[in-house]
């Protein structure tokens, strides 16, 4: 399809064309390296504000001490995930369940609004990029510095460029790779281990791959991590429609391309508002032409859209020959406000909704999370035994895990089956995050169990945190604080 | 140990892997030489009218990470079994290192029994760290038949009262969990008698502990306690160097009554305790047997 023919119907569009390379033919080529130039503007502000606001989070947070500990510490060899004032138990797991069912939809939610908003600013493979790019572009210039230094022969001064650029990668590589493990071992406790050559394996390991991932991630495979191992490119067709608002270039606007003299108007000549001057493809990151309509390649970075406008404003053009727009937008000559209408469709309307149900859950179960946890496990290598006076006695193992980082004391009582006592129970105290387990024995007087009769009969043990009462308080003058309810049976023998 | 039956398995899988290998290789040279493509570079296929197969290549770090794949796994059955039985030069095998990663488990878990090993079960029973592992060996490796709390159940021993059959000093509570114990008390009737003359001893016993007996039968089976008495003692004390219980005491290991002590004396009766000793380490069973003496101390103090 040649260029003409777009002009000519726009509308006629869907087939995304892919031309052929001039080596082509084979199943394997070798890609071309993008050396994509470097952009300012709308778009590139908000990514820049997002690069901070993301690392600032993820650099700065280890570093943060809450309550005499770290903010946010995942302690996987005690299990015990801290953050800020929670303190997580493998069994709190359902939580990091419902925090990916919030991202999925959350990402659900903002593809079909406006594309692939996450790639194009707050993925780590944009913000690493973008920091790499930044680093290189501050040691070998701009895309044409590069690729002259790419061309030229090795030169002290070539080396020095490409030396300090890979002093500087590096070093973010190392410090991105400290930082990961930061969060599983304590920042503080991890930089004196570092700074003494204390460092266990498994933390030199981590903190090696993760700095090697992001220097090769972000220095090297770019474009290529999304192109080829994400799969995210694969499936945003199922998640798109034609009222999502995409990176679009007005064809029917920009055609037919071709130069013309600053404050001509194009139509006049016989040409559309495109002068052909490349730069929407030169600041591409994944080195796509955009004119060539949606590609799987497009991150939604909309640096196209911040050079073109550029050059709109230096050609005296309006704005927006690249732009935010749906396929309904483009074709059908929608303006803005029509497009924003379609926007509150269906299918956003749903995700929203949904979205929001699952985030109002998941902080109300935050919210109202015991502060501990409690499982009553029968003893099964004996069901039952007769003691002093007759009395059926049944041994239970209780487990009782602290989700708190203060000292909690418990009782516990028997409900649901008359006469039954809790032999021998005194007050249980668990420490900080303690988990343990603790046997009880519940008896029950002959007569009542003779009235039940022989065989399993249902019951429940109550569980009760209570505030440690003062020292010189009789015992029962404690209160309640929170309770659970837990199901077990009590075994009468034949 | 090989796991087949023959020999000319090995040899199958062994030159099954090592033909796949070169297959893949051997597959990717193929079709890099290829050039499937049309001028339009498209296959040349279409679907429903107008659906057309592009060709998308494949980026060539792609293909050298397709190649490495491969040579690794070259080197992986150089090093490690892979071809069949042969064993990699490595000698590596998950027996092995099940038996390292044991060997470091152990290593680690030395580090926390070490400052108790030296404690004598007085002191430990004051820490309350060190009655934290003891109480969690117990409910692991003791609860099953002892019970959680243990205080046992018909046929095992409750281990909180003062009733020891074979000693309830720690060192005497340790030996019993290091090599197991073997209680037995054998069929007696052909020694005592008749099946009333059984009784008879039934009612005697019971009327050593003061419980609720037919005293004349109680008087005739005093005489016959004499075959009891052996292992027992004179009067039913019992012998912890034998591991005879006391049967003057209130405890019925294996049940109260008259009928439950004539079917013992009729039938006999043997219990085993198994050894720990290939399971849990001296520093263990240091641990766990002043735990098992200390539940015995608390109920002591109780009771007094």
């Amino acid at each position: 399809m040649s260029d003409p023919d777009l002009a000519a119907a726009p509308a006629m569009r869907p087939v995304i064309p892919i031309v052929a390379d001039a080596e082509s033919g084979s199943l394997y080529v070798s890609e071309a390296k993008i050396q994509s130039r470097a952009v300012s503007g709308w778009f590139a502000t908000w990514r820049w504000l997002l690069v901070w606001f993301t690392q600032i989070l993820f650099y700065g947070l280890p570093w943060l001490q809450w309550n005499g500990r770290q903010a946010v510490l995942f302690d996987l060899t005690a299990r015990r995930f801290y953050i800020f004032d929670m303190v997580l138990h493998p069994q709190d797991v359902i939580f990091l369940a419902g925090l990916l069912i919030l991202s999925a939809y959350g990402l659900f939610l903002f593809t079909a609004v406006a594309g692939r908003l996450w790639c194009g600013y707050a993925c780590p493979q944009t913000v690493y990029t973008e920091i790499f790019m930044w680093v290189e572009h501050r040691f070998e210039g701009d895309r044409q510095a590069r690729i002259k230094l790419d061309a030229a022969p090795w030169t002290v001064r070539k080396l020095a460029r490409r030396g300090g650029k890979q002093a500087v990668w590096i070093a973010i590589g190392l410090w991105t790779g400290f930082t990961f493990v930061a969060y599983f071992t304590p920042a503080r406790t991890l930089a004196a281990e570092v700074t003494s050559f204390g460092l266990g394996p498994w933390e030199t390991f981590w903190i090696l791959f993760y700095g090697l991932a992001t220097y090769g991630n972000a220095g090297y495979m770019r474009e290529q991590v999304c192109k080829y191992m994400c799969p995210y490119a694969r499936f945003q067709s199922a998640m798109f429609d034609r009222d999502t608002l995409i990176i679009s270039y007005d064809a029917a606007r920009g055609e037919p391309r071709g130069s013309r003299r600053r404050g001509v108007d194009p139509a006049s000549v016989g040409k559309g508002d495109c002068i052909d001057c490349t730069l929407c493809v030169q600041v591409c990151p994944t080195g796509i032409d955009i004119r060539k309509g949606l590609q799987y390649e497009c991150i939604g970075c909309a640096a196209c859209i911040d050079a073109c406008d550029g050059v709109m404003d230096k050609m005296g053009s309006p704005r927006g020959l690249i732009r935010y727009a749906t396929q309904n937008g483009i074709e059908k000559r929608w303006t803005r406000r029509q497009m924003w209408q379609r926007v509150f469709r269906p299918r956003v309307l749903v995700y929203g909704l949904v979205l929001v149900a699952i985030a109002s859950a998941f902080v109300a179960s935050l919210m109202l999370r015991a502060p501990f946890k409690a499982d009553i496990v029968r003893d099964r290598g004996a069901l039952a035994r007769l003691v002093e006076g007759g009395r059926i006695e049944n041994v239970y193992r209780v487990q009782l895990m602290n989700a708190t980082e203060q000292v909690q004391r418990f009782r516990i009582e028997v409900e649901g089956l008359d006469g039954a006592t809790l032999a021998g129970w005194s007050d249980v105290d668990l420490g900080p995050t303690e988990v343990r387990w603790v046997p009880l024995a519940v008896q029950l007087p002959a007569g009542a169990a003779r009235s039940l009769g022989p065989g399993a009969h249902p019951m429940r043990f109550r569980i009760v945190l209570v505030a440690p009462a003062a020292a010189d308080a009789a015992p029962d003058a404690a209160r309640s604080l929170a309770e659970r309810h837990e199901k077990s049976t009590f075994v009468v023998p034949r | 140990m090989s796991d087949f039956f023959h020999d000319g398995w090995s040899i199958f899988i062994a030159v099954s892997t090592v033909v796949s290998l070169i297959a893949c290789l051997a597959l990717l040279a193929f079709a890099s030489r290829r050039q499937p493509m049309a001028a339009d570079n498209s296959t040349g296929h279409v679907f429903d009218g107008d659906l057309v197969e592009m060709n998308n290549p494949l980026p060539m770090w792609w293909v050298v990470l397709f190649v490495l794949t491969v040579l690794f796994s070259f080197v992986y059955v150089y090093f490690f079994p892979g071809l069949g039985a042969a064993a990699g030069s490595l000698g590596w095998t998950s027996r092995g290192e099940l038996a390292a990663d044991q060997a470091r488990a152990a290593e680690a878990m030395a580090k926390i029994y070490a400052p108790y090993a030296a404690q004598k079960a007085e002191a430990l029973s004051q820490d309350g760290k060190a009655m934290a592992i003891g109480q969690r060996l117990f409910l692991n490796n003791c609860a099953t038949c002892h019970g959680s709390d243990a205080r046992g159940s018909k046929g095992f021993p409750d281990l909180t009262d003062a009733d020891w059959l074979h000693g309830g000093s720690p060192e005497k509570i340790a030996e019993t969990i290091t090599l197991g114990r073997t209680g037995v008390m054998p069929p007696m009737a052909a020694a005592v008698g008749t099946p009333a003359d059984v009784r008879d001893v039934a009612n005697y016993v019971l009327s050593l502990s003061g419980d609720p007996h037919n005293a004349i039968s109680a008087s005739a089976g005093r005489r016959k306690f004499a075959a009891c008495a052996a292992c027992h003692g004179a009067g039913g004390v019992g012998n912890q160097a034998l591991g005879a219980p006391n049967l003057a005491d209130k405890v019925w290991l294996h049940g109260w009554g008259e009928d439950a002590i004539a079917a013992i004396v009729e039938k006999g009766k043997t219990s085993v305790m198994p050894a720990q000793a290939g399971r849990l380490t001296p520093e263990q069973i240091h641990l766990l047997s002043s735990y098992v003496w200390s539940l015995s101390q608390i109920r002591r103090t109780v009771s007094r």
